[in-house]
């Protein structure tokens, strides 16, 4: 292991200075390229998409996780609110309304509320912004561990309202807030300006799109995470009594984090809700926030590269490699199961495995490295002596 | 706090002081406040509806021997947050594998059935009883050694996460163990039978269960942890494990005693479940173990008695809920509170007994 890892050093060292740019031109350009090479409607072609949203909502979550510090496993309400806002503005669940925005011909005749997609991804930014704030208040004054519980809590009373949101009237009898478990279907497919609508029968404009969306988000990632506000979310931290010493306003930086997360999750969600097109109360489940998690997880905390090396990987583990390449693994062993029933212990598994092993993640971030491993592997008669 | 449009310059301060005032009496009584409002609101429309509380009476009885299980799960929590500060996350799956284990053992190993003798199924309720809180306590000393000791010194994310990770592991072997859908399992003990009625309270076999198996438990836990060598040794290093260790303490083998101890009280929390609801499937640890998480930050983390009396009252929030407005919205419910506690009375009824709080 250690071998290995001095030559992933010397590696480092002989790699010239525009080495790690040139590899990410390298990398975009090849990912703008990849959809011309498979099938457009193909499995891999739905897996390159669904890598690219989860990298959206890997790198909302690591801003609050990672940057933040701040455990945060009620993400999937972030993902609900921001599938909810598509379902609410663009599809036909209120029929009774007639709003039509900026869309085209077809959808124009459609009952609904049919807002641009554009316009959507907007509002579900805003909408889930101002609710990781809310959810954020609660947890300001409470400790790490504590801030974990209030958080699933607040996922789980979300999900609670998407499945019994169909009896919860609003705005008048016919606008009921969720469609419960049946979902709300189908939702507007994308319709950008100067495109065609898009459809299911060729994924390639949903991969662009995604692939957009994934690269601002990534570049808005990088740019605040060396900003002034990404280093008071590090310092928060690393020590928030420090942090606060130095003058770092904790109320509201932690706020910021929450909110900036939230946003990425929210676009993320108003993404996966048109091209799943369904939102639907059974999607927004626990161990949705502990797949994203495990995502960055395995990527590495605070590793914006890591988090897109680990969605790429859990991703095609969890839509490829489980159900269509190893489904039937136990099977051969005399075991009567499938590997698509077990996928969560598998998470389990590598979140475990990875906090004991490698908790830096694959692609390590310098400095959350030297956090993690602080203190590991220190002689047994040390331990306790240093905080438990 | 800022609204004050008062001219006389003692009015800020006078304001100042109310809103101090305020916030001081939230402080020691909001909870309080906010635990009486679903009685408060039920008991007066028993009272208009039907001219006494023998309905409310009933959901607090109910929600009584309920919160006998989750109380038993709840010092797990208490016990181990008060001694490592960390969140086992995976209790609730380990109490989920004790209703497993205990419904498998008297069907499998002991083949009891609903044919048995009432003298051969009080027996091997026994011994289920001990096969499971040995089982669970085993596995939750196994999950601190795997999980939690290798990341001792890591900051306190790490052993969290490892904890949510060794939490899915348990649902998921639940799962290859019973299936995904809820299993039913020998109603034994004709849990819903009524052995008497007090003041127009109906007593049912469960609830004399819960309480027979419970309070003894907690009884005898109490009493070791007060009085014995190793309850002393626990509770010295939960102060101070630093001090504990200099003073002579074995710091890991009491770590490992705490761990085993919780998992007694979640084998044994796990059989009543079993008994009581009479189905059990895999996916019972994570709602009770939230529940009982709930009981143990409301009664004070790493208090005993707290854990013991948070868990009562939450089994009460949880059957009020059940009964009056729907169990479908019991999760959203009980989760409210959560965030009412940790909003207004971090530190729970009783106070906290752990480091950082001191």
């Amino acid at each position: 292991m250690n071998a290995l890892r001095t030559m992933a050093d010397d590696f480092r060292a002989r790699v010239p200075p525009w080495g790690g740019k040139a590899l990410a031109a390298a990398l975009i350009v090849f990912a703008i390229l990849l959809p011309f090479s498979i099938n457009q409607a193909g499995t891999l072609m739905n897996n390159c998409v669904l890598s690219m949203a989860f990298i959206v909502m890997g790198l909302g979550l690591n801003t609050v996780v990672g940057f933040a510090g701040l455990l945060d496993l009620g993400y999937v309400a972030f993902f609900a609110l921001g599938a909810y806002t598509a379902g609410w503005f663009s599809s036909g669940f209120y029929a009774d309304a007639n709003v039509h925005v900026g869309v085209s011909k077809y959808l124009n005749a459609l009952p609904g509320v049919h807002l641009n997609w554009l316009i959507v991804v907007v509002i579900a930014a805003i909408i889930c912004a101002i609710a990781g704030i809310l959810i954020g208040l609660p947890t300001l004054r409470l400790r790490g561990d504590y801030i974990a519980i209030v958080t699933l809590a607040f996922g789980e009373i979300v999900r609670v309202f998407a499945i019994n949101g169909d009896a919860i009237h609003l705005f008048g009898k016919n606008y009921p807030l969720t469609a419960g478990r049946q979902g709300i279907t189908p939702v507007d497919q994308l319709d950008l300006p100067f495109l065609e609508p898009f459809n299911q029968l060729n994924l390639r404009p949903w991969y662009w799109t995604a692939l957009v969306l994934m690269l601002i988000v990534l570049l808005m990632n990088i740019r605040i995470r060396d900003s002034r506000l990404g280093r008071a979310w590090i310092a928060i931290r690393e020590d928030e009594v420090a942090a606060a010493s130095m003058g770092v306003p904790l109320v509201k930086t932690k706020l910021q984090s929450y909110a900036t997360g939230a946003a990425f999750g929210g676009m993320s969600g108003a993404f996966l809700a048109a091209y799943l097109n369904t939102v639907n109360a059974d999607q927004f489940q626990f161990g949705f926030s502990i797949y994203i998690l495990a995502i960055i997880i395995l990527g590495g905390l605070g590793s914006i590269w890591g988090v897109v090396a680990g969605a790429i990987a859990l991703t095609f583990i969890n839509y490829y490699f489980i159900p269509e390449v190893f489904n039937d693994l136990p099977s051969k062993f005399g075991l009567n199961f499938n590997l698509v029933d077990i996928n969560y212990l598998i998470y389990g598994f590598l979140l475990l495995m990875m906090m004991v092993l490698r908790p830096e993640g694959l692609i390590p971030e310098r400095r959350r490295k030297l956090e993690l491993t602080e203190g590991i592997g220190v002689e047994d008669s040390q331990l306790g002596t240093q905080g438990l | 706090m800022e609204a004050n449009t008062g001219t006389s310059p003692d009015a800020p301060a006078l304001a100042r002081n109310t809103a101090d005032r305020v916030r001081g009496f939230l402080n020691s009584y909001g909870l309080i406040l906010v635990l009486l409002v679903l009685p408060v609101v039920y008991g007066i429309q028993d009272l208009k509806n039907d001219g006494n509380l023998a309905h409310l009476a009933q959901n607090l009885f109910a929600g009584l021997s309920n919160g006998t299980i989750i109380a038993l799960i709840a010092i797990g929590y208490t016990l181990v947050y008060g001694i490592i500060e960390l969140i086992n996350f995976a209790h609730g799956d380990v109490f989920m594998i004790g209703s497993f284990t205990a419904s498998q053992f008297w069907s499998g190993a002991l083949g009891i059935g609903l044919a048995t003798s009432t003298f051969g199924i009080a027996g091997g309720i026994l011994a289920s009883l001990i096969v499971a809180m040995l089982v669970c306590g085993v596995l939750n000393v196994l999950i601190e050694k795997v999980a939690y000791k290798p990341l001792r010194n890591a900051p306190k994310l790490a052993p969290l996460i490892t904890a949510v990770g060794m939490s899915f592991i348990l649902q998921n072997v639940g799962l290859l163990w019973i299936g995904g859908s809820p299993a039913s399992v020998d109603d034994l003990i004709h849990a819903q039978q009524e052995v008497t009625t007090i003041l127009g309270v109906h007593v049912q076999r469960a609830d004399l269960l819960a309480f027979a198996v419970t309070i003894p438990l907690v009884i005898a836990m109490i009493t070791f942890i007060t009085t014995t060598r190793l309850g002393k040794a626990m509770r010295a290093t939960a102060q101070d494990p630093e001090a504990a260790r200099l003073m002579g303490i074995n710091v890991d083998t009491t770590i490992s005693a705490t761990f085993f101890i919780g998992g007694l009280m979640a084998g044994a929390a796990g059989l009543v479940y079993a008994l009581y609801e009479t189905t059990i499937w895999y996916f019972q640890g994570f709602q009770g173990g939230l529940l009982a998480f709930t009981a143990a930050v409301m009664g004070g983390i790493g208090n005993l008695r707290g854990a013991v009396i948070g868990g009562l009252i939450i089994g009460c929030i949880q059957q009020i809920s059940d009964n009056r407005i729907d169990p479908a919205w019991t999760p959203a419910v009980v989760f409210l509170y959560l965030i009412l506690i940790m909003v207004f009375r971090p530190q729970g009824l009783f106070g906290e007994e752990t480091r950082e709080a001191g």
